[in-house]
């Protein structure tokens, strides 16, 4: 579709605030502590409040989330989010130092490999699974030429639902399925939806409310599965899309090379309707929360390491592997039975390939090293260098 | 607002149809009212402030309804939406406001002095008595709509404004970011302190963004008179103490507002007020008067009375729990207040109190000497 774009930056409500100080306007975020807390200065603020995207996605749009939460008690949340593809090049002062802040250092010159060849994957058949019950990777993606959740309207929210419906029920074979709309879903269908572990719900969290992504729930919102269970896709939740390839017990290397091949199909419907992903050689894949920037990805596995996450230097080995933990409830719970969420720490700076192979090898040695512990023997020789 | 005006116009790339919300499941005033091609009208309009019809109406497709209660749907940003999108506004009005017509004149009242009586209900039955309103500084956005700076700029006039206050009306204000544990404790104790909204009818139209920054609550050295700033309104004003003297409550009321409404003149700032709509507050449903007047009161046996729904319906009167809007009575005391806000005074109202809540104990104490109330049963008001 045709998009008015460079002529609308005229942002009336933004305009209007232009009458209030830096002073008046600049929030308080003295208690605060996430990423952009850390960054914003009343400099760079000066600097951006004038100006929008295209689309009239303002600097306040962007923090706003940030200054309704000031701070989660686990996590160093990020705190701004972006409302186009735009946004991080016309916030670029504010974004940049907080993607350095998140990813490690990362650079606004360094450039971003995508790899998502799974045959360059090496092993990952071979957990042992006994120990990793199941394994799974996901990932987001964007529409380009449609805004992002945060601020996208009714009828591109709908528009990205009836491009995913067409993309996704042109796949066939291992990925042939059903998309199911939040509402329209009979009771059954949720319940079966439940008990896969693929619904998802209207968010509560304070921090996605906040940044405007649970506006006209449920519209628009919708998962999409094929008949085996195995490769799921959230339509219009945090991101436009979100991609899981899933399954019980160790075989990562299947996991990953279903990711690779679905996302592969998809992409390639959305671009013959010129409606591809958004992606840059800087930034990766464009999603929604800079902390998902570069692939997007989090491959991890559910792995029992009763010993080894009481051992002193668990915490150290996973950081070493460039690995993180989580309770199997996902983000923000804690785990149970001793059974751990392991997946990778990165998103932006390595591909796809880089990052599972980390999950790859990393889970193997650790197994290895719950193995010993079992058996009453130390691990100290098989602590890892930092990757 | 995140989803203000800030891509209205990138939005009419796509048709009305596409953008019309999905209002199967819903029932509020909003639903009830707009249409296609109302929505078709309005949509590319917006205030001078930048408020769109999809930020008026956001509020009402992200709660299809309320279990017990008809929410209105939709709220405003400035004092221009109920201008510019008076087509929606004025039929939600009309339904909201028992057949106010866009034509209708509404009447404010303040003079203490109208009411007739109210200094006498039955203390052994009325517990406390409460009046309460809103007003909206012209000039600013409201709270669905305002940006940091208006907001500050609303706190900064209202505490110096509460700050000239004097006599029985001498107070302090406690900002809501600087509160100390002591002070919050006392304020909750005296039921004054208001919480971070939780509501979803609230937070879905942005009225909980940047908190608690600028928000606060004054009150007076006597804890009668409390002003809450940058709630759900610019200002809530409440009078209230404990007992059945209304006419005490509502001269106090009407003393404060009135100064305060001169000290805001003097410095250049009024109340927004039209000769339609009275004052202009940020919910349709509050509109006029703004007031909401009532008692808590003890009414175990005409409460239990099958004809106590109609009785309040006739005397234009309604019944909450003592915790508020959306409560449960307890122990047989309830909260009851005026059910109208739009196209009767003040003084009509906390009238319609008083004699109201005057007649429902005189029913109450015949209930408990187990005599009929059929020959008091009143006429509609």
């Amino acid at each position: 579709m045709e998009l008015i774009s460079a002529t609308m930056t005229k942002n009336c409500n933004n305009d209007y605030k232009m009458k209030f100080s830096l002073e008046d306007e600049f929030p308080d975020l003295s208690l605060h502590n996430n990423h952009m807390a850390k960054v914003l200065s009343k400099d760079i603020y000066n600097k951006l409040r004038a100006k929008s995207t295209p689309s009239g996605f303002t600097l306040d749009d962007c923090i706003q989330t940030g200054v309704d939460n000031p701070g989660h008690p686990f996590i160093m949340t990020v705190g701004c989010v972006a409302g186009d593809e735009e946004s991080y090049e016309v916030f670029k002062e504010l974004f940049d130092p907080i993607i350095s802040d998140r990813h490690g250092g990362y650079k606004p010159t360094d450039k971003h490999v995508t790899d998502l060849n799974w045959e360059n994957l090496k092993g990952g058949d071979d957990i042992d699974p006994n120990y990793v019950l199941s394994s799974r990777v996901r990932t987001g993606r964007s529409i380009k030429g449609i805004t992002l959740p945060p601020h996208n309207s009714r009828g591109e929210r709908r528009a990205v639902e009836k491009l995913s419906i067409e993309a996704l029920n042109s796949l066939d074979g291992e990925f042939k399925g059903k998309y199911y709309p939040l509402k329209d879903m009979t009771d059954k269908e949720q319940e079966q939806l439940i008990a896969d572990h693929f619904l998802f719900d209207k968010p509560v969290s304070p921090l996605l409310l906040a940044a405007g992504m649970a506006r006209d729930w449920p519209d628009g919102r919708g998962i999409w599965h094929n008949d085996n269970k195995t490769f799921l896709v959230w339509v219009n939740e945090e991101d436009h899309l979100r991609v899981i390839s899933m399954q019980q017990g160790g075989n990562m290397k299947e996991v990953f090379k279903r990711f690779c091949t679905g996302l592969q199909k998809i992409e390639d419907v959305f671009k013959k309707h010129n409606h591809g992903f958004m992606w840059n050689e800087h930034i990766g894949f464009v999603l929604t929360c800079p902390s998902n920037l570069g692939t997007g990805l989090r491959g991890g596995v559910h792995v029992k390491l009763p010993k080894l996450s009481t051992h002193a230097k668990f915490e150290e080995i996973l950081t070493r592997l460039r690995l993180q933990k989580r309770g199997t409830g996902g983000v923000d719970t804690a785990s149970v039975g001793g059974v751990f969420d392991i997946s990778n720490a990165d998103r932006l700076g390595s591909s796809e390939v880089a990052q599972v192979q980390l999950v790859v090898d990393g889970v193997k040695l650790m197994v290895e090293m719950e193995k010993k512990l079992e058996k009453g023997e130390s691990i100290d020789g098989m602590i890892p260098a930092q990757k | 607002m995140p989803f203000g005006n800030t891509h209205n116009l990138l939005k009419m790339n796509y048709s009305a149809e596409q953008e019309y919300p999905d209002l199967s499941q819903h029932n509020n005033h909003m639903a009830k009212i707009i249409t296609p091609e109302m929505y078709a009208d309005l949509r590319d309009k917006q205030t001078p402030s930048g408020f769109t019809l999809d930020d008026v109406i956001q509020t009402g497709v992200d709660n299809p309804g309320h279990p017990f209660i008809m929410t209105v749907g939709c709220v405003a940003g400035d004092e221009e939406t109920y201008e510019v999108f008076k087509d929606l506004l004025d039929p939600v009005i009309e339904d909201r406001h028992g057949g106010y017509k866009p034509t209708d004149k509404h009447k404010t009242d303040l003079n203490p002095d109208n009411l007739q009586g109210g200094d006498d209900l039955d203390p052994n039955y009325v517990l406390s008595s409460r009046v309460r309103t809103g007003r909206s500084i012209r000039g600013f956005c409201l709270p669905p709509h305002c940006t940091r700076g208006e907001r500050r700029g609303i706190e900064s006039l209202s505490v110096e404004a509460l700050g000239a206050l004097d006599g029985d009306l001498k107070g302090k204000y406690y900002a809501l970011k600087d509160m100390t544990e002591e002070e919050q404790q006392q304020l909750i104790d005296d039921h004054f302190l208001f919480d971070k909204p939780v509501s979803p009818l609230l937070l879905a139209s942005g009225m909980a963004r940047d908190w608690p920054d600028a928000r606060g609550i004054w009150h007076n050295d006597n804890k009668t008179f409390l002003v809450w700033v940058n709630e759900e309104d610019h200002l809530r004003v409440i009078s209230m103490q404990k007992g059945g003297n209304m006419k005490e409550v509502f001269n106090r009321f009407c003393t404060g507002l009135t100064k305060i409404e001169s000290l805001f003149k003097e410095k250049g700032h009024e109340f927004m007020w039209n000769e339609h709509l009275g004052y202009v507050l940020t919910c349709p449903s509050n509109l006029g008067t703004g007031l909401r007047g009532g008692v808590h009161v003890k009414l175990p046996n005409v409460s239990k009375h099958e004809k106590f729904g109609e009785i309040l319906k006739r005397l234009r009167l309604q019944k909450r729990g003592t915790g508020g809007v959306d409560t449960a009575a307890v122990g047989g005391v309830f909260d009851i207040s005026n059910a109208d806000r739009l196209g009767f005074s003040e003084v009509d109202l906390v009238q319609m109190v008083v004699d109201g809540v005057k007649l429902l104990i005189e029913m109450e104490k015949r209930l408990e000497a187990g005599q009929s109330i059929d020959d008091l049963m009143p006429e509609q008001k």
